[in-house]
């Protein structure tokens, strides 16, 4: 599904990714590990074609398709969709509006009609009591005023709406407390599907407690320096990430 | 600059005494005054040069709603509807409401025209503006509306003033007059549309006594060739509290200066704004806050976006008199520039005479947030859509603020299809 190759990326001139690979196949949940700096992040913004990051080498290839030469919302209209660790405030813009003009445009791009509004409306309801949001943040402005927490739950919704094929959730675990890092979870579960994967990005390993990972990589310096099962994550918690340090390569 | 007196007295009806006086009154002003030139400080950036052609008095219209192409507002309520500047009786909805008096200057009965007489241009002074004073000049059939001693309109008041086109430029004058009465409460809609390229003078007084709640708005809706230059001016009293909300589209001449007086203690004045500009539109609002007397709180916000080559002025006073202690007075102004060749010149001016007071002002002109595009792209929102829907959401902020339902259902899909609009140009251009 997912195939990057000795990818290579800088953001104002400084080298960030430097050579990094990972495949991803139909119904896998990959966690990707690493220390702050590591480049945890800036793989979610590549991949999602963030203006500011430039790709210098390497491939990546998503169902088939170069990513690397498509538009941010052709990426989505493709299946893929990153949640964001810090998602941005539309003010003036409601949720509904939001949503709706988001699913409309993924599900025309792939030739499947609009849900009427009513229809739509009653979706966006489900949605967002499955991820235990009052009502009332539907009419809110887009992340408006939400805590860390709303935030999260809200691209949760996005994505249980926009059914995307390959969900990257970039440090959605930070900044929630427990009740909601379980409702995320048992969101994410309920997504998965032998048709859909997970890249999920973390520092901590608390969120694959809940979210079983089937292959876990440790990202450090720009490059996965390790990869493994779900045991390596504990290992790492219980050592740390100095562990890997000195210049251990998988 | 063309006789803009003449063409508009030639067409001049007989009044009674009081308004004629009035008119006299205004002739005078308006001949010993010397129009604003590019050198007057307050017209730096706005030419009356639009103004340079012969106008013809504006002449009655007996089209249908349909012929000219009206589309009134349902927002409920009464509503009287001007064409050309004059009175359509059968556009117009007069629904009883046992709180409010609404008649026009020339059916006014006795106590109606006294009330006039005492108040019509007490919060206007005459000589600071030369377009008061033609106003003046020409007065015919202005609207009073006064609520009643507390009490509280059941409905909307809509006053709805249509130009149609006509082949030459015409000039008409409309005045509105707003008498809140102690403790009373009404919400009031000034809606100005058109099609042609008229030149309209219009001017509106609010007058807000003791306690009294006044919810205003005012639409300027015109097409992009009309001419407007117009006032609205305010004087609040002990705890009057008035809730004023503009929008305006681009025109070729758009000049409306806005003056609130806080003349009571506990006064206060919510001012919010919203102008729309694009092609070579321009619009020039001049805002000023009079802080007289202690313990009054204004908050003001301005929002525009201004695209193409158009050009946009904002200037925001706050003039906080030596007395007026205690202020608190708030005033923002963001703009949005959509294109390379758009021009803003906004200039918040603060002048504090008093000590004890808190007073914030902020003025920005920025491009959209790129972060806020990527989020909606990655949301699979191509990005001239995603562009409309930010740029609505900047100005659909104030819109929800307010609180008049109807006016806001009104409004949403106008400003959603303005932006549509837009949009689907910039797809022809591209396109051919």
């Amino acid at each position: 599904m997912l195939s990057i190759k000795d990818l290579h990326a800088e953001v104002e001139g400084k080298n960030i990714l430097k050579g990094l690979n990972l495949e991803i196949r139909e119904g896998e949940v990959h966690a990707i590990m690493g220390p702050n700096g590591s480049g945890k992040s800036t793989l979610g913004h590549v991949l999602s074609g963030r203006p500011g990051y430039e790709i210098t080498q390497g491939s990546v290839e998503f169902l088939g398709k170069d990513l690397l030469v498509l538009d941010t919302e052709e990426c989505a209209h493709l299946g893929l969709f990153l949640a964001f660790q810090y998602p941005v405030e539309i003010p003036g813009v409601s949720n509904m509006e939001f949503l709706k003009a988001s699913v409309d445009a993924v599900r025309e791009s792939q030739g499947a009609s609009a849900y009427d509004t009513v229809g739509f409306m009653r979706r966006a309801r489900e949605a967002c009591a499955a991820v235990d949001l009052d009502q009332a943040f539907l009419k809110r402005g887009v992340n408006e005023g939400f805590s860390g927490g709303e935030k999260k739950r809200n691209e949760l919704m996005q994505m249980m709406l926009l059914e995307p094929r390959l969900c990257i959730l970039d440090e959605t675990d930070s900044g929630l407390d427990i009740d909601a890092l379980q409702v995320v979870a048992s969101g994410v579960n309920a997504m998965r599907s032998e048709s859909r994967s997970f890249l999920l990005v973390t520092h901590y390993q608390r969120l694959l407690d809940h979210i079983e990972p089937d292959f876990v990589h440790v990202l450090a310096d720009g490059r996965i320096i390790r990869s493994g099962d779900k045991s390596l994550a504990l290992e790492l918690e219980a050592k740390g990430y100095s562990w890997l340090d000195d210049g251990e390569v998988a | 600059m063309a006789d803009l007196l003449t063409p508009q007295l030639n067409a001049e009806t007989p009044a009674p005494d009081w308004l004629q006086t009035r008119r006299l009154a205004g002739r005078a002003a308006w001949e010993s005054s010397e129009l604003p030139t590019r050198k007057t400080e307050a017209w730096k950036y706005t030419s009356l040069f639009a103004l340079q052609q012969p106008f013809m008095a504006a002449r009655e219209s007996a089209e249908s709603a349909e012929e000219l192409g009206l589309e009134l507002p349902q927002l409920a309520g009464s509503r009287l509807v001007f064409v050309n500047g004059f009175w359509r009786e059968d556009l117009s909805d007069i629904e009883p409401d046992a709180a409010i008096e609404l008649v026009r200057f020339s059916e006014a009965d006795r106590t109606q025209a006294a009330l006039i007489a005492q108040h019509l241009g007490s919060v206007v002074p005459g000589n600071k503006h030369p377009f008061s004073a033609l106003n003046d000049a020409v007065l015919a059939d202005g609207v009073f509306l006064r609520i009643l001693k507390g009490s509280k309109a059941a409905c909307p008041v809509q006053l709805f003033w249509h130009n149609s086109e006509q082949v030459d430029a015409a000039i008409n004058s409309q005045r509105l007059l707003v008498l809140a009465e102690q403790h009373s409460e009404a919400t009031v809609v000034e809606h100005f549309s058109g099609q042609g390229h008229s030149f309209t003078n219009g001017l509106s007084e609010l007058i807000l006594t003791a306690g009294a709640t006044l919810n205003h708005s005012r639409l300027h809706l015109e097409s992009a060739e009309a001419l407007h230059v117009g006032g609205l001016h305010a004087a609040l009293e002990r705890d009057a509290t008035l809730n004023s909300f503009h929008v305006a589209f681009g025109g070729k001449l758009k000049r409306i200066d806005i003056v609130i007086n806080h003349q009571g203690h506990g006064a206060h004045c919510q001012l919010d704004g919203i102008y729309l500009l694009r092609g070579q539109e321009n619009v020039d609002y001049h805002t000023c806050i009079e802080h007289a007397v202690p313990h009054c709180t204004s908050d003001e916000t301005f929002r525009g976006i201004v695209g193409d080559k158009a050009s946009a002025v904002f200037n925001g006073r706050i003039h906080i008199h030596p007395d007026a202690q205690k202020t608190r007075a708030e005033l923002s102004n963001k703009n949005l520039l959509t294109s390379a060749t758009a021009e803003v010149n906004t200039k918040p001016e603060l002048e504090i005479y008093a000590d004890d007071v808190q007073c914030a002002h902020g003025a920005t002109v920025a491009q959209l947030d790129e972060s806020l595009l990527h989020y909606l792209r990655t949301r699979g929102i191509p990005a001239n859509e995603a562009l409309v829907l930010l740029s609505y959401g900047f100005i659909n902020e104030l819109v929800e603020k307010q609180r008049l339902e109807s006016l806001r259902d009104y409004l949403k899909p106008l400003l959603a299809d303005y932006f549509g609009a837009a949009l689907a140009a910039d797809s022809d251009d591209t396109g051919g």
